[in-house]
């Protein structure tokens, strides 16, 4: 009886003692080829990332470096010239950027977000219709923006709408550029208010509307912002349409909506004044992109603000 | 009581005897004529079920469910997985109708009316069949706003307050929010967000309530605070409760029915099936069907 379970024992001891080496050598050896791959592999995303930002900094270097001597409050409050560098600023074309944003603002929310709650909330998705709707709008997305200039220049200045060359043109074909991003915002802000509110609300007796306008809406809301947001800051930077539909007239008063003398807007006169030689210019150019870079990036990070405060996790 | 329903009782309580019968001596539906002893006002049925099927895009989910449920009574709907019980439950109030390729044959009349029928508005349907789902989903309102959005919606708007406090009485929960009607409900433990959909539910002043599983994510304190209240509710309320849990069929419900997943010969296709119906206790204590008292006393399921 003792012999057997000696045995026993010594058998033990020598299972476990095997089973311990072959963790051992399974933790330890780890092939070197799997070493330099994985440090290769890390090395170059490593370098992805730096060549983006790197060429984002010397973007932003050399707008500062060299539009530093032009910054100033006369930027902001000064007219255009084309005579005299040291006094022309920006003021026509950021007042018309900003009648042109708000343009943007008053025509793509309410059809936007109207567009993405048909989508989401009524559109029945095994008829075909609706997923052409949907495709298109994934594609309208990426058309290139002078082809809305163009469609802006057919049938908003000319054509149909024959509006002329002025503001309100300039912010309808702005608005049609991004209608397609706000309404794809506008749908994921929207499907991702959870079911359960939805039928929370329908089994109280709320109609579908109801419980759109008072449950999914609201709460869809700071996802909505975000999307306007991300989609008027793309607008604010958009100058190829706008060549088209009637920004390239060269004023020096304050360009009101419906006016037909002409507008201008804050990309088009940084072009303007990059295409002049005189290093002065050149200067205002840069001072410009600094001035628009600067808006940009507080829209953007009001956008990113919104979302983080507002986010919810359901 | 419409003609009709009159006509409907006649006719059951002369030529539904026979069928009844026959019913009972097969031994799978035994819906008893009889109710318990002292329970004077219940013998008026909320619903009437006959041959109920619900197929989603074409595919039976369960068939063949015919049962009546009664007033102030809480019913329960056992079973295993995936037997149907929540998707009969959805019946009830046309929650159904939100699912695409959902679709419910048979008759299921409510009070007496076809509750299917073409003139039916769901919308009307909810107002008076209210619905607690199993995962708690207050709105991400304020305590207020959250009871509040049912009467408001249907436009009753005066004495709002008196009507929200009435619901959150009625829910057990007023002591426990009183001091802070206007905080997020979502800041509520668990129990607490079920008790406030159970007042959401009742500030509409339904007819009937239903249940899907509502303590399934709770605890087993907040569970016996939702079965009390369950007790309290139904001298207002009929409740239809969907439940996993055997013993909180057993706790709350007068009537049990018991509903198991039947296979076609070639094990293809699955639906549910009502077993047996009855008043709980002979469910649970001496139920007519061998597959009854082999659920129930755990040795399947």
């Amino acid at each position: 009886m003792t012999g057997a379970g000696e045995v026993q024992s010594e058998r033990t001891r020598l299972a476990v003692a095997g089973a311990r080496a072959t963790v051992a050598v399974a933790l330890r050896n780890q092939p070197r080829r799997d070493v330099i791959l994985h440090a290769l592999f890390a090395g170059l995303l490593l370098l992805a990332i730096l060549l983006a930002l790197a060429g984002l900094a010397a973007l932003l270097i050399q707008a500062l470096v060299r539009g530093a001597p032009a910054l100033g409050p006369d930027l902001f409050t000064n007219v255009p010239s084309t005579i005299n560098p040291e006094q022309a600023g920006f003021r026509p074309a950021i007042i018309g950027s900003l009648e042109l944003i708000a343009g943007v603002i008053l025509f793509v929310v309410p059809i936007g977000v109207g567009a993405a709650i048909y989508l989401e909330e009524y559109a029945d998705k095994t008829r075909w219709w609706n997923r052409v709707i949907e495709v298109n709008i994934q594609n309208l997305a990426a058309v290139p923006s002078i082809i809305y200039g163009i469609l802006g220049l057919a049938f908003i200045v000319r054509g149909p709408l024959d509006l002329g060359f002025i503001l309100a043109a300039g912010s309808l074909t702005l608005a049609l550029l991004v209608l397609p991003v706000v309404i794809i915002a506008g749908r994921e802000a929207i499907r991702a208010v959870p079911d359960s509110i939805r039928q929370g609300s329908l089994a109280l007796g709320a109609t579908r509307w109801q419980t759109i306008r008072h449950q999914v809406l609201p709460a869809a809301i700071p996802g909505v912002a975000t999307g306007v947001i991300l989609a008027v800051s793309r607008a604010l930077g958009e100058a190829a349409p706008l060549l088209l539909v009637g920004a390239v007239v060269f004023i020096t008063f304050d360009p009101t909506p419906f006016s037909a003398d002409g507008y201008s807007a804050l990309p088009v006169q940084i072009f303007q004044y990059a295409t002049r030689p005189q290093e002065a210019f050149q200067e205002l150019a840069f001072a410009g992109v600094i001035v628009m870079l600067v808006v940009l990036l507080a829209m953007n990070s009001f956008a990113i603000w919104l979302r983080n405060r507002y986010e919810r996790r359901w | 009581m419409t003609n009709r329903q009159m006509a409907s009782d006649e006719t059951r309580a002369g030529a539904g005897r026979e069928a009844r019968e026959a019913a009972a001596e097969r031994a799978s539906i035994a819906v008893r004529p009889e109710f318990r002893p002292g329970g004077s006002g219940r013998r008026e049925r909320v619903f009437q079920l006959k041959g109920v099927e619900v197929l989603y895009s074409g595919v039976s989910a369960v068939k063949d469910i015919s049962m009546d449920i009664h007033r102030n009574d809480v019913t329960a709907l056992i079973g295993p997985s995936g037997c149907g019980k929540s998707t009969l439950l959805r019946c009830f109030n046309r929650m159904n109708d939100l699912i695409p390729g959902a679709e419910v044959r048979g008759d299921l009349l409510y009070h007496g009316e076809d509750l299917y029928g073409p003139a039916v508005d769901p919308v009307q349907v909810r107002k008076l069949i209210g619905m607690v789902f199993q995962k708690p989903n207050p709105f991400p309102k304020s305590i207020y706003d959250n009871v509040a959005f049912g009467p408001r919606i249907l436009g009753r708007k005066e004495n709002l307050d008196q009507t929200v406090e009435g619901a959150l009485k009625g829910a057990a929960l007023w002591d426990e929010v009183k001091d802070r009607l206007d905080s997020n409900a979502y800041g509520l433990s668990g129990g607490q967000q079920q008790r406030l959909c159970i007042a959401r539910c009742i500030a509409v002043q339904p007819d009937t309530i239903l249940m899907d599983e509502p303590c399934s994510a709770l605890d087993p304190i907040s569970t016996g605070k939702i079965e009390d209240l369950m007790i309290e509710l139904k001298e207002e309320f009929s409740i239809v409760i969907v439940t996993h849990n055997m013993q909180q069929a057993a706790r709350v419900s007068d009537r049990t029915a018991f509903l198991m997943v039947e296979l076609d010969a070639d094990e293809q296709n699955r639906w549910g099936r009502l077993v047996e119906y009855d008043e709980t206790e002979r469910i649970f204590t001496n139920p007519r069907d061998k597959r009854t008292e082999d659920y129930v006393s755990g040795k399947v399921g």
